[in-house]
């Protein structure tokens, strides 16, 4: 299963249910199948974060890239989210998908995750964070915490207009951040506000990694 | 839920709550599901286990599936062994009960396999 092509895991990710109510407070708008596929694949086969790992998703809402880590075979995968109907939806596609034996989905305040999880748990943290339009600070909240729980890396989407702030807080918390891609994120017109009918977002993926974790200089 | 969840779990986002760990397990209905055998992610996840928080839990719910209090010397390569903490780690799943903080007895509900730790907004920490 590890060698599962792109092209076959954008697929398999591909009509994953998406939220039929979408809520603005939590910049809730679904992870496409091919962002999705391409974060995975990369972790996977350039870096080997996934297959065989303990992997966490912060703000998993629909789900995709918990049950694509699954599909890549990471052996435990547990997705987080504040919102009810997130998670349901996230259960409903893994039990589609048949991964859901290696799936858990909590519901919890991923802002403060670090009160409810063990810290330093999860090999990897992959996740699609709010980009902190709506709520200010929420993009780095969500990094914070992603980084109390990884001890391997964190895979995570930052508005490029946002570059300096995402690394210069990297390097606050102790943290490598290295852009990988640079990707065109095609936000469909989820909320009425929206004028045209989708928006285009410059978005970064950044691997965040712990070059001096053997030494327990981290300090949060 | 699995049981490797929960010795992951606390309450410490309780207002007044100083450890929550563990948490308290009740089981009302619980299911087994089958998941795939790993020996090398077993053999890594059991020393970042709390062992005995882990044995307790699978006790609590009726499943501990004879493994005791202490884990054993040589378990790296006692495959039956592995595959007996395989088991009770990943594949019994709570589906309805209760998770319940040690400190202040705020119950957390698990419906559907999903355990709820939202928090009312007087309740935080």
């Amino acid at each position: 299963m590890a060698t599962m092509k792109l092209k076959k895991l954008q697929h398999a990710l591909e009509d994953i249910e998406t939220f039929e109510n979408p809520k603005i407070e939590l910049e809730q708008y679904t992870t496409s199948s091919h962002i999705a596929a391409c974060i995975l694949h990369t972790a996977q086969f350039v870096y080997n974060d996934i297959s065989g790992k303990c992997v966490a998703d912060l703000g998993c809402g629909s789900g995709v890239l918990s049950i694509g880590a699954a599909l890549l075979g990471a052996q435990y995968c547990a997705g987080f989210d504040v919102d009810p109907s997130a998670i349901s939806l996230s259960v409903e596609n893994a039990a589609d998908r048949d991964v859901l034996s290696q799936c858990d989905f909590i519901l919890c305040d991923v802002k403060k995750i670090d009160k409810n999880m063990k810290l330093k748990a999860f090999d990897t943290v992959v996740m699609n964070p709010p980009f902190g339009t709506r709520e200010r600070g929420a993009d780095l909240m969500f990094l914070k915490m992603a980084i109390s729980l990884a001890t391997r890396a964190v895979y995570s989407l930052h508005k490029t207009s946002t570059r300096k702030r995402v690394t210069s807080m990297a390097r606050e918390l102790g943290v490598h951040a290295k852009v990988i891609a640079e990707l065109r994120f095609d936000l469909p017109a989820s909320y009425k506000f929206h004028k045209q009918d989708s928006v285009d977002v410059q978005v970064d993926l950044i691997r965040f990694s712990f070059p001096l974790l053997e030494n327990n200089i981290l300090t949060f | 839920m699995k049981l490797l969840t929960h010795n992951l779990l606390s309450s410490k986002c309780l207002k007044g709550v100083k450890v929550g760990y563990p948490l308290r397990i009740v089981a009302k209905d619980v299911k087994i599901s089958e998941s795939e055998f790993n020996k090398e992610f077993v053999k890594k996840i059991i020393p970042k286990l709390d062992w005995k928080v882990f044995v307790n839990a699978a006790v609590q719910i009726g499943h501990s599936n004879d493994l005791s209090d202490e884990l054993i010397d040589d378990y790296e390569d006692d495959e039956e062994y592995l595959k007996k903490v395989h088991h009770v780690l990943m594949e019994v799943e709570i589906i309805n009960g209760e998770l319940i903080c040690p400190e202040t007895d705020r119950v957390f509900p698990i419906s559907a396999g999903i355990p709820n730790l939202l928090l009312n907004e007087n309740e935080v920490s």
